[in-house]
């Protein structure tokens, strides 16, 4: 029979870190019902019977967040067998406070007290035992990253599935309030034909006390007035509010347990971590720190090394082929050196030199041709099927690398200060300086970064980010860049700085605009964070984090890619001659040219009438980076470079300047490829909020392109049209949602006064 | 009364109550804000909000606007 071990603890304690040591490849991870809360579950490395579920790092069960609702109602209806739950020992009295919580459920609690090495290093002593019977449950210790306690926690929690006796906590408020609860125990029943789970009742009974509404509906009480009094006597006893009596009476509670159980060796406030942080959060050296960091993590891994695996990629093996560590290749360039096309003699051939291995697409292409595939189905294979996968695959190492570097800011605590140094700016425009975290990793893409918004606790904040962080160039967008930049203007240096200048108008823009509206108003969300002390992130771990998320995107946007560059080979290539669907010579005459041209008057006011950029832009809507691939398609290359450079002559005849970076503004603002918009659904877990999002974005990107190109056409050629006067009406709109006054200001400010 | 607001960096206090209700009051107390609590403002951030405080031996950022709903005593350190 199998056993549930359900692990929880603070954000910060390295729940992770223990969760992969328990576990090690056996994770499933997913997402709790209902809810976008990230779920995790995976068999103990020794005991496959064994299951451990990672619970949401929570500090409380209070029902004012989504993962500590997550947790409690997890830990009340599956009634795990065991809880371990992780503790800081660098921070024991705030994680603590999490422990008494648990240990109320009447589930069988071991604690184990993290980065112990830590602690001794320090020269703090902690007295297990006696910390162990003055909390009524088992107590190890243990260090998740180097591994030590860890089995026997293990151990210790499966010993405690097995006890029959409910367990109950062994510290206890004071009389007062320990009175009090009695009395609302008194006036509990279960509701009927249900029955309060042994060991339960302080739990019901503490949170009947607080009011706690999600609670509340689970029991029956029998006397409502007189709960109220009961709840109402200790308020005026205490002068405070049900809820924060019992936090007090927690924390009292910690307060008298740690000063029992824990030595500390000096009091001396300043750490290693805090002479960091004095550095880090300087006043003056905060943003050019922040600035190199951002510029390191961007020069390794989309200039360097991130553009080094990309070319390889799409090159190399999706390309016409490379050479095994790169042997033969000096020799290869010093006869492409010395050949003299005007002799006569053969050019070097690039397969002849070292250990040439050829790419996936010509290998695919002969064999198909050895095997005798007909002409449409090789076609389909080689650039539908294979050109597909290139253009996920070819994507992976560039955003694995940025993932290495976003796993080791969090894990070593720089992310939280960044929220930190932010918080001041994007509060301004309805975000939080947490919302810097997925706009940051939706530059390298939209998918993990909207997924990353899950850390902002805040409802409201977190919508106004799933709407806005896609505006932010993301990688796949790059591409897109080069070709406008490189066909139309010459690789001029501003054309990309640009582009994510406009995302970051946008983004301010539209926090402002949104914030006014009825959608968002209302007081602002708290920002009580925690900043966890700086430490070397582990290897494993920051690896490991860059591994699922990578997969992630394969998998989450894999598919879809690969879906739509079939479709577009299907679409381009067929068409309907004399009523029957053929393969059509030129492409004009297929089924997507039709499309196209039947929604390009769309596009005209926006000045790209042409129907190959509706088409690339429908495609865009697939993904980003099939802009160029469309074009390329479009324009009769079978495949591209990645910033399409064999088109670019082409583009530059069908478009003027200002028309083109029009197309760029639009493809760059509007609603982004299917696998964010999937992303922005399922964090949303809604879908009128999600068609909300993404039709937002989409008129926004309009109104945006079309400021381009009619202020753009007014500026060079003088003509004032009714396009410009249009716009120039939509700009009045536009301005006033921006700059109208707050119309709950005064709403606001009389809840605070009722609220003093 | 003094609020946590007013008090200055690299300034020991201790909280006295908490005003306001709700889910931000619980979560600042479930930080470990509580009554009678040592707080050590360590600095503002470089914009000058949020506050960084030390409390319990850790560090919390706390935007100034709910740092108005602390009200405190100052401690001489």
């Amino acid at each position: 029979m199998s056993v549930t071990i359900a692990l929880a603890g603070n954000p910060n304690s390295g729940k992770t870190t223990l969760f992969n040591s328990l576990t090690g490849l056996n994770q499933f991870v997913g997402n709790w019902p209902g809810v976008t809360v990230e779920k995790k579950e995976g068999a103990l490395k020794d005991n496959k019977d064994v299951i451990v579920m990672d619970l949401p790092g929570i500090y409380s069960l209070s029902p004012y967040s989504l993962e500590e609702v997550v947790a409690r109602n997890y830990l009340l209806d599956e009634r795990p067998d065991a809880i371990l739950n992780i503790v800081d020992g660098t921070n024991i009295e705030r994680n603590l406070y999490l422990t008494t919580q648990l240990l109320e459920l009447g589930i069988p609690v071991v604690v184990a007290v993290n980065m112990i090495d830590l602690v001794d290093k320090k020269g703090d002593v902690l007295d297990v035992e006696k910390l162990s019977r003055r909390l009524g449950c088992d107590v190890v210790r243990i260090s998740a990253l180097k591994g030590t306690g860890v089995r026997e926690a293990a151990e210790k929690a499966l010993e405690a599935t097995r006890r029959t006796a409910a367990p109950s906590p062994a510290f206890a408020f004071s009389n007062t309030t320990e009175r009090t609860l009695s009395s609302v125990a008194g006036l509990m029943k279960p509701k009927p034909g249900q029955e309060i789970p042994k060991g339960q009742k302080r739990f019901f009974a503490v949170k009947l006390f607080e009011g706690d509404e999600k609670i509340v509906e689970r029991v029956v009480v029998s006397d409502a007035a007189a709960l109220a009094a009961v709840r109402e006597k200790a308020e005026r006893e205490f002068d405070d509010d049900a809820e924060s009596i019992i936090t007090n009476e927690r924390y009292t509670c910690i307060a008298a347990i740690v000063e029992e159980c824990f030595r500390k060796k000096s009091a001396s406030r300043v750490s290693a971590s805090d002479k960091i942080d004095r550095v880090i959060t300087n006043k003056w050296l905060a943003f050019p720190l922040f600035a190199l960091v951002m510029f390191l993590v961007y020069y390794v891994s989309v200039t360097t090394v991130g553009a080094w695996s990309t070319d390889w990629a799409n090159d190399g093996l999706f390309g016409g082929g490379w050479r095994l560590f790169g042997i033969g290749t000096a020799d290869y360039e010093a006869a492409v050196e010395a050949f003299d096309p005007t002799s006569g003699a053969a050019e070097p051939d690039s397969a002849g030199f070292g250990l040439w291995i050829p790419g996936i697409p010509s290998l695919a292409d002969n064999g198909l041709q050895w095997a005798g595939v007909s002409g449409w189905l090789r076609s389909l294979i080689v650039d539908g099927i294979v050109g597909g996968l290139g253009a996920v695959l070819g994507f992976v190492p560039q955003m694995f690398v940025l993932f290495i570097f976003l796993a080791i800011l969090e894990d070593c605590g720089y992310m939280a200060r960044i929220a930190f140094i932010m918080d001041r700016i994007f509060r301004k425009f309805g975000l939080s300086g947490k919302s810097f975290i997925p706009i940051l990793i939706g530059t390298g893409c939209g998918v993990p970064g909207l997924m990353a918004s899950r850390a902002i606790e805040n409802d409201r904040d977190r919508k106004m980010t799933l709407i806005t962080t896609t505006f932010i160039p993301c990688g796949a967008k790059l591409p897109v860049i080069a070709l406008i930049s490189g066909a139309i203007f010459g690789g001029e240096w501003w054309v990309a700085p640009s582009a994510y200048f406009a995302g970051i108008a946008a983004i301010i823009s539209s926090g402002v605009l949104l914030k006014k509206t009825w959608l968002f108003s209302g007081e602002s969300a708290p920002f009580v964070m925690e900043l966890p002390a700086y430490h070397l992130p582990a290897a494993t771990g920051v690896l490991r984090s860059a591994v699922q998320r990578s997969w992630a995107f394969v998998k989450k946007a894999g598919t879809i890619i690969l879906l739509s560059v079939v479709a577009v080979w299907f679409l381009s290539s067929f068409g309907f001659e004399d009523g029957k669907l053929v393969q059509v010579e030129d492409l004009g005459d297929g089924i997507l040219a039709h499309v196209g041209r039947s929604v390009a008057w769309v596009f005209a006011p926006l000045g790209f009438e042409d129907w190959k950029a509706a088409v690339a832009t429908i495609t865009g809507l697939v993904a980003k980076e099939n802009v160029v691939g469309t074009f390329g398609i479009l324009y009769g290359f079978a495949e591209v470079a990645e910033d399409g450079a064999e088109i670019w002559g082409s583009l530059a005849a069908s478009f003027t300047p200002i028309a083109a970076y029009s197309l760029l503004i639009f493809n760059l603002l509007c609603a982004p490829c299917f696998a964010a918009i999937g992303a922005i659904r399922r964090e949303m877990n809604n879908w009128k909020w999600t068609l909300f999002a993404v039709s937002y974005q989409t008129f926004f990107a309009y109104f945006a392109a079309l400021c381009v190109y009619q202020y753009g056409m007014l500026l060079t050629t003088g003509i004032f049209s009714e396009g410009t006067a249009a716009t120039l009406a939509l700009t009045v709109v536009f301005l006033f949602l921006l700059f109208r006054p707050r119309k709950d200001a005064f709403r606001s400010v009389k809840t605070k006064l009722e609220a003093v | 009364m003094l609020t946590l607001k007013d008090v200055q960096c690299e300034q020991t206090a201790r909280v006295v109550k908490l005003e306001g209700n709700g889910a931000v009051k619980r979560r600042i107390m479930d930080m470990g804000l509580t009554k009678g609590t040592e707080v050590y403002v360590r600095k503002s951030a470089p914009l000058g909000d949020p506050l960084e405080l030390n409390i319990r031996g850790y560090e919390l950022s706390l935007r100034k606007e709910d740092a108005g709903m602390v009200l405190v005593e100052l401690l001489d350190k």
